[in-house]
């Protein structure tokens, strides 16, 4: 049986990585998500896992060092947060493209500049097109549960792919909540050993990582983008899997009071959990509101999203990150594609907020919610706005 | 290039485009990206094997008189055993 106890977050994240039993952990600390490698290094230091603790010089080294490691036929993990994601930018399409399932935690942080260490979604959003499958945790049980489930899922050999799992900097990582922790037995009949498809040895020789000329090059990625739109199937069969094991239940598109609702608001990450709050108190208002939230960012979930979008009138979709010069946020940008064929859709209202940190309250959401249905003309072809900005 | 196949769709793409078949980089001639060859003047060579060493494709080999030569099907014309001939015996002329 597992254990029920209160924790750091970032904590517990190690916690769950080492359940898994990785062979080798490489990963720099930065800030933050500097306590999951750290937490890592002494689980490893104290004997109570039995994997290589490679301290790297830096990021970019770090996820080098894991496909390595990978490709080898290693189990592997690393952490890290904005500039150190940036710092691995140049690695991170070579680990997709080379199908080296890398499992990452990663803890949400604004980037640079001006230089800001807090919470916001512009880390991941940067290297959004890497080909790395992405879940989002909303709280510290799903930061465990996804991390022991991303293991599965990324060695499935369905999928071999690398995957991120994204957990809000501070709002969670530096966060104590009470967790149930699988025991290492649960863990265990749930994640089968690491079968890779081909790995580095002396005695079947393989190359890795080649030259792909015009020849192949479309060809490969073509394979590499069916191979995660694919992948769906193994991350709905992992969660049903898990709901099984755990009784805790997994969806690309989570459900909080949608029963009748006419309008909704989407969130991703751990605003989710504030967001609740503001929709209890606007039920008890009679309001028939309801919240979305997204778990799964790539491969994005169109049609989860076109299901939960059905019969609404309005949707309010929330998001942490600019695309500048874009198309507003990066998760209504989805949205709105997901729903351009549909002749039933809501109207949807895009607010970017929370960046850099800045605090999200209860009464936030209801006012973003009172905004978007006072329809104000002024902005009414504006495709998104800036909540919470000061300056009209 | 004669003998490299594609595979023909993206479902024949090896996994991680892996290459599992060892010694294959020798089926690609890179000799065809050449604009220039060298020529060797073996009347100026002294045999020194400089040109050998600093070829960064390794494709100059030493014959059993001692002089030096180029294998074409992998020469990519990059000139730098020309530089670095200081008996200035090899000159890249135009191919074609």
């Amino acid at each position: 049986m597992g254990e029920r106890k209160g924790m750091e977050i970032a904590l517990a994240a190690a916690e769950a990585a080492a359940l898994c039993r990785p062979d080798v952990v490489a990963a720099y600390p930065i800030t933050p998500n500097t306590h999951v490698p750290e937490h890592l290094a002494n689980i490893v230091s104290e004997g109570k896992l039995d994997a290589e603790y490679i301290c790297v010089e830096s990021e970019h080294s770090a996820l080098s060092a894991c496909m390595g490691a990978s490709g080898a036929g290693a189990r592997v993990f690393t952490a890290t947060s904005s500039q150190g994601l940036l710092y691995m930018a140049e690695i991170m399409s070579i680990a997709s493209s080379m199908r080296l399932p890398v499992v990452m935690a990663l803890g949400n942080r604004a980037l640079s500049g001006p230089l800001n260490i807090w919470n916001d979604h512009s880390d991941i959003m940067s290297q959004r097109d890497t080909g790395w499958i992405s879940l989002f945790a909303s709280h510290g049980q799903e930061v465990i549960d996804m991390i022991i489930q991303a293991f599965r899922i990324a060695e499935d050999a369905d999928v071999l792919l690398p995957i991120n799992v994204n957990l809000d900097g501070f709002q969670l990582t530096h966060v104590v909540e009470v967790m149930d922790f699988p025991s290492q037995s649960e863990v265990d009949a749930f994640l089968p050993a690491y079968k890779p498809f081909a790995s580095l040895h002396p005695d079947h020789p393989c190359s890795m990582g080649t030259l792909g000329l015009p020849e192949i090059y479309s060809e490969a990625t073509k394979a590499r983008e069916v191979a995660i739109v694919n992948s769906r199937k193994t991350i709905l069969k992992v969660w049903a899997e898990w709901e099984k094991a755990f009784g805790r239940r997994y969806e690309p598109v989570e459900s909080y009071k949608m029963e009748g609702a006419q309008e909704a608001i989407m969130t991703m990450g751990s605003m989710g959990e504030t967001a609740e709050i503001a929709i209890d108190a606007l039920r008890e208002k009679g309001i028939p509101v309801g919240l979305l939230k997204l778990k799964l960012w790539r491969p994005f979930p169109y049609e989860d999203v076109r299901k939960a979008a059905k019969g609404l009138k309005s949707l309010l979709v929330l998001d942490r990150a600019v695309s500048f010069g874009g198309p507003g946020g990066p998760v209504a940008s989805e949205v709105r594609s997901s729903l351009y064929g549909e002749t039933d859709r809501p109207a949807i209202t895009n607010y970017i907020f929370g960046l850099g940190g800045r605090d999200v309250a209860v009464e936030d959401f209801i006012k973003m919610f009172e905004k978007m249905r006072s329809g104000d003309k002024k902005r009414s072809k504006d495709q998104y706005e800036f909540y919470g900005v000061r300056g009209e | 290039m004669k003998s490299k196949k594609w595979p023909e769709d993206w479902q024949d793409v090896n996994i991680g485009c892996i290459v599992s078949n060892p010694g294959s980089a020798r089926e690609y001639h890179t000799g065809g990206w050449r604009a220039q060859r060298p020529i060797c003047d073996n009347e100026k060579c002294i045999k020194c094997g400089v040109c050998y060493i600093f070829c960064p494709e390794g494709c100059i080999i030493e014959r059993k008189d001692g002089f030096f030569e180029a294998n074409l099907d992998y020469c990519k014309g990059c000139g730098i055993c020309a530089h670095e001939c200081w008996p200035f015996a090899i000159k890249m002329v135009e191919e074609g």
